[in-house]
């Protein structure tokens, strides 16, 4: 093939087509070296955490909303010991605190991360970028074998004496540093080295990522080819790889003034129960919080960039048309990126850090908004003129507009430091972040579960349990969460077990009802995305290699893809969101389909609308 | 036609109205104090700055919301799937694409501004030690142990006044807090004042107030600080002038025969009769939500006024 004149040579692949022997069980499903199979291995280790973790957000928000009264047997009210509930069954509240600590954690770091991460970073990657698969697959294999046992010690903090963590996501000291603070001993040690276990696995995937993207890329994909996906699984590898190491940092520090007596985080004159601690002193709780959030905030971003990839892809697809403003999208995913490391303060407005900082935060935070709202300017553009079809994940690239710009406008309010002080610690910081990870990340997490079953799987979800799903859930997502705002602004802290004990909050009792029945249909709708998910498995349509007639590599090899991903590494030709196109008849084209000599000049992110140019029956 | 329009106009104006009555604070004393789904009532100076702040965010993020929702829905419908249509083949557009970022860019940045100059109010000056109240508070778990400097108007002395989960200010006036907390984070949190603060072990946070409306207040914490943060509740009386005056000097007499007990009580404390005229009482019921074991030493008063003279 005349590969010289008209392809634009990047580096050259490493094809190395080499007989497999047989593969025992365990070397197939188990140890699996490919890097699609152990995506799919994240995705159900991932779904599980994702159902414990919702089932503690139901538990506590029994409790917010009965306060008091027992639980019901749906929220596993006969199945929870006595350490947990009290005597009429109600929860005890040791075990709140402990809920929405953990609800948190299972949420953040052992679902949506490793859903977002695990799951699309492995799977997609080496797919869309045309390469066997990742540069280090043992490497790979020793991620998820990590990612694994860590989730498992994790859970296995709930069973041990004073149970699990009940410090909060944030875990700030002195509360996380001592245990006669919170009563919890080896369960928050625990806690700590879970996730120090956790942050292993997610550095030496974010290294698999990087390299791979920068060294693997098929012949023609350039990084300007590449699906904007790829682009935010990058930025997002680059992120961790970056901010992991402060988290380790943060918590071996505390796990060190828990266990071996250092003084970190515990300042002199510390005292517990009015008697002053031996051998205490030195220490500053306000280091933690700082080394926190600088993790913290740019781990926020990890959770969001992944969504925002898949949906523009879910968005350019679905309405049959290129994505509006490819650079912009790319380089505005760089930028929050890098102004994600300067706005970490936002966090401790009120913590008692110099209020000279609170400007600058505020200013940095303020202008971190930009970047994000062109991306949402950028997706309607996509969807203007469109040709919309509404699958099952298109309705949920939809709702993911609509959720993160809720999500993303309502943080302009906690970005101003005033404003902050009174929302700061409150149910409107609740709601915020609840809209552009859960309406945001999740919903682009269902979304492209569904778009990329029939890849990992050769089948089908079946449509109509996905419509089910989708609108079960948006409805019940809208009705849980905005009425969180409303609590934040009447002035409803956070984490407490009881809002009746203030008269300023009962009154308020009527939204959390309200909420908590949303939340628990919003829990239980879940079932039907993941019976969908298990029964499409053995029952769903069987799927072609491209039933979406999507553009990207992956949609040119049979579904599901096999071991190897491609017969012969594929040649790229042009931009990944080339729908629509005037050069051809079918609304798609493919990156890997030559189209004559124009093919090569349509530069990505052309500003111009490129002209009808020879015929070829295209028209608008 | 004419009228069907006029008569739907004033259907939504009644609806409107009705609404925007329910929300609306109202301040008559027939309505319970707190019955609104929405901003608690402002009874700080600063108070109204941050919630102009918070209406200006509120109308630009809704004014946006609007513009964004309205499009996605119109595109959705318009530009749903049809056989004979394809969709327009373009890529961008630059100026759009400046558009759309300076345009943001500057409102935030007007944000920015406008949020600083509030900012700066409320965190740059503190007030003086001679024009305040100045009042050390040491939260621990789960209280709000509170000291005032008592007569010789010096802390760490023995005549400082303690209470537990009582604070007592007089209206008008700047309330300067000094806090430290003795074991975990907490955050003193009063919802009608619009701001909160973190109380850290090991360092002096501070925050000052100035309270422009008397009556009792619930002092919330708002950092999760263990078991019993729930639960740890305490009580802000904001007093008139008189009454906190009058409230001081008998918590000063208070002390001064514990520090003297046989002698006379301490010649400056003028007014038992003012004491009482306050309308003083005991009521033991309040302190105890505030829950986990009290007194950290002897020196804790707990003085609960009814307040029904300051509302």
């Amino acid at each position: 093939m005349d590969a010289t004149t008209h392809v634009i040579d990047t580096h050259p692949t490493i094809e190395h087509h080499h007989a497999h022997p047989k593969l025992t069980f365990v070397q197939k499903y188990l140890f699996s070296l490919d890097h699609k199979v152990i995506g799919i291995q994240f995705m159900f280790a991932a779904l599980l955490f994702l159902l414990i973790g919702g089932i503690l957000a139901l538990i506590l928000r029994w409790q917010l909303a009965y306060p008091g009264e027992a639980l019901p047997w749906y929220l596993l009210g006969g199945v929870l010991p006595e350490t947990m509930l009290a005597s009429n069954g109600a929860l005890l509240p040791e075990f709140y605190n402990t809920a929405f600590t953990m609800h948190a954690t299972f949420m953040i770091f052992f679902a949506a991360m490793p859903l977002l991460i695990g799951v699309f970073g492995n799977f997609l990657i080496p797919l869309q970028i045309g390469a066997r698969d990742m540069a280090f697959p043992v490497m790979n294999m020793l991620s998820f074998w990590i990612a694994l046992p860590a989730g498992m010690l994790m859970v296995a903090s709930f069973f041990v004496e004073g149970g699990a963590a009940a410090s909060g996501w944030t875990g700030y000291p002195t509360l996380s540093a001592h245990e006669g603070f919170t009563g919890v001993g080896l369960g928050m040690n625990l806690w700590l080295v879970s996730l120090l276990v956790l942050g292993v696995s997610s550095v030496l995937g974010a290294i698999n990522y990087i390299t791979t993207i920068i060294n693997m890329r098929a012949p023609g994909m350039t990084m300007f080819r590449m699906p904007l996906t790829v682009w935010s699984l990058f930025v997002t590898a680059i992120l961790l790889l970056l901010a992991l190491p402060v988290l380790t940092a943060a918590l071996v520090m505390l796990l060190m003034d828990r266990s071996i007596g250092t003084n970190f985080f515990l300042p002199t004159g510390l005292l517990m129960a009015g008697t002053p601690l031996d051998n205490v002193g030195g220490g500053q709780p306000l280091l933690y919080q700082h080394l926190f959030w600088f993790f913290g905030h740019p781990e926020v971003y990890i959770l969001v960039l992944p969504g925002m990839g898949i949906a523009s892809e879910l968005l350019s697809t679905f309405s049959r048309k290129p994505i509006f403003g490819y650079r912009a999208m790319v380089f505005s995913m760089i930028g929050i990126a890098f102004l994600s490391w300067i706005v970490w303060g936002h966090h401790m407005f009120q913590s008692g850090m110099n209020p000279v900082l609170g400007t600058t935060f505020m200013i940095s935070t303020m202008v971190i908004a930009v970047p994000s709202a062109i991306k949402v300017f950028n997706w309607l553009g996509t969807i203007w003129g469109g040709n919309i079809r509404f699958t099952v994940p298109m309705l949920y690239a939809l709702a993911f507009i609509a959720m993160f710009t809720i999500g993303g406008l309502s943080g302009i309010f906690m970005a101003s430091t005033p404003v902050d002080a009174f929302i700061h610690d409150t149910y409107f910081i609740v709601a915020h972040f609840h809209y552009v990870i859960f309406g945001g990340s999740l919903f682009a997490i269902f979304g492209g579960i569904t778009f990329w079953y029939p890849k990992m799987f050769g089948r089908m979800m079946n449509p109509t349990l996905g419509k089910i799903h989708f609108w079960l859930s948006f409805i019940a997502f809208n009705c849980t969460f905005f009425p969180m705002h409303i609590l934040g602004i009447g002035g409803h802290m956070r984490r407490i077990y009881d809002p009746t004990v203030y008269t300023h909050l009962q009154h308020m009792q009527p939204i959390n009802e309200f909420i908590t029945i949303s939340a628990i249909v919003l829990g239980f709708s879940q079932i039907i995305f993941l019976f969908n998910l298990l029964y499409s498995l053995v029952r769903g349509e069987r799927a072609s290699a491209n039933p979406w007639q999507a553009n990207t590599l992956e949609w040119t090899i049979p579904s599901p893809a096999g071991h190897g991903n491609f017969d012969d590494i594929p040649t790229v030709y042009h931009g990944p969101h080339e729908y629509s196109s005037p050069l051809v008849t079918e609304d798609y084209l493919p990156q890997t389909r030559r189209v004559g000599e124009d093919a090569v000049s349509l530069a990505v992110g052309d500003a111009r609308a490129v002209p009808v140019a020879n015929g070829n029956g295209a028209h608008h | 036609m004419v009228n069907a329009i006029r008569r739907t106009g004033m259907v939504l104006m009644l609806a409107l109205a009705s609404v925007s009555t329910m929300l609306a604070q109202d301040s008559t004393a027939t309505k319970p104090r707190y019955d609104t789904w929405w901003l608690p009532e402002a009874n700080s100076t600063v108070a109204g700055p941050i919630d102009d702040l918070f209406y200006l965010i509120l109308w630009i993020t809704t004014a946006v919301f609007l513009i964004v929702f309205g499009a996605l829905i119109a595109f959705i419908i318009k530009y749903r799937y049809r056989e004979d249509r394809r969709a327009v083949y373009t890529h961008g557009n630059n100026r759009l694409e400046v558009a759309w970022t300076v345009i943001p860019a500057l409102i935030l940045v007007f944000l920015a501004i406008m949020s600083q100059s509030v900012w700066s109010d409320i965190k740059m000056d503190a007030p003086g030690a001679d024009t305040s109240v100045v009042i050390d508070l040491r939260p621990r778990q789960f209280q709000w142990d509170i000291r005032y400097a008592g007569a010789d108007g010096k802390f760490e002395t023995p005549d400082d006044i303690s209470t537990t989960n009582q604070m007592h200010v007089p209206i008008n006036k700047a309330v300067l807090l000094n806090m430290t907390a003795q074991d975990v984070i907490h955050s003193f949190f009063v919802p009608e004042f619009r701001m909160k603060q973190d109380a850290v072990p090991g360092m002096v946070t501070r925050y000052w107030f100035t309270a422009t409306k008397a009556g009792q207040y619930e002092i919330a914490c708002a950092e999760l600080c263990g078991l019993g943060h729930y639960r740890m509740r305490g009580f802000l009386t904001v007093h008139t002038q008189e009454d906190f005056d009058a409230w001081y000097a008998a918590e000063m007499a208070k002390k001064a025969a514990q520090l003297n007990p046989p002698a006379a009580a301490a010649p400056t404390a003028p007014t038992d009769t003012a004491a009482t005229a306050a309308g003083d009482t005991t009521a033991a019921a309040a302190s105890g939500a505030a829950g986990a074991g009290s007194a950290a030493g002897a020196d804790t008063t707990a003085a609960v006024d009814t307040a029904a003279t300051s509302r």
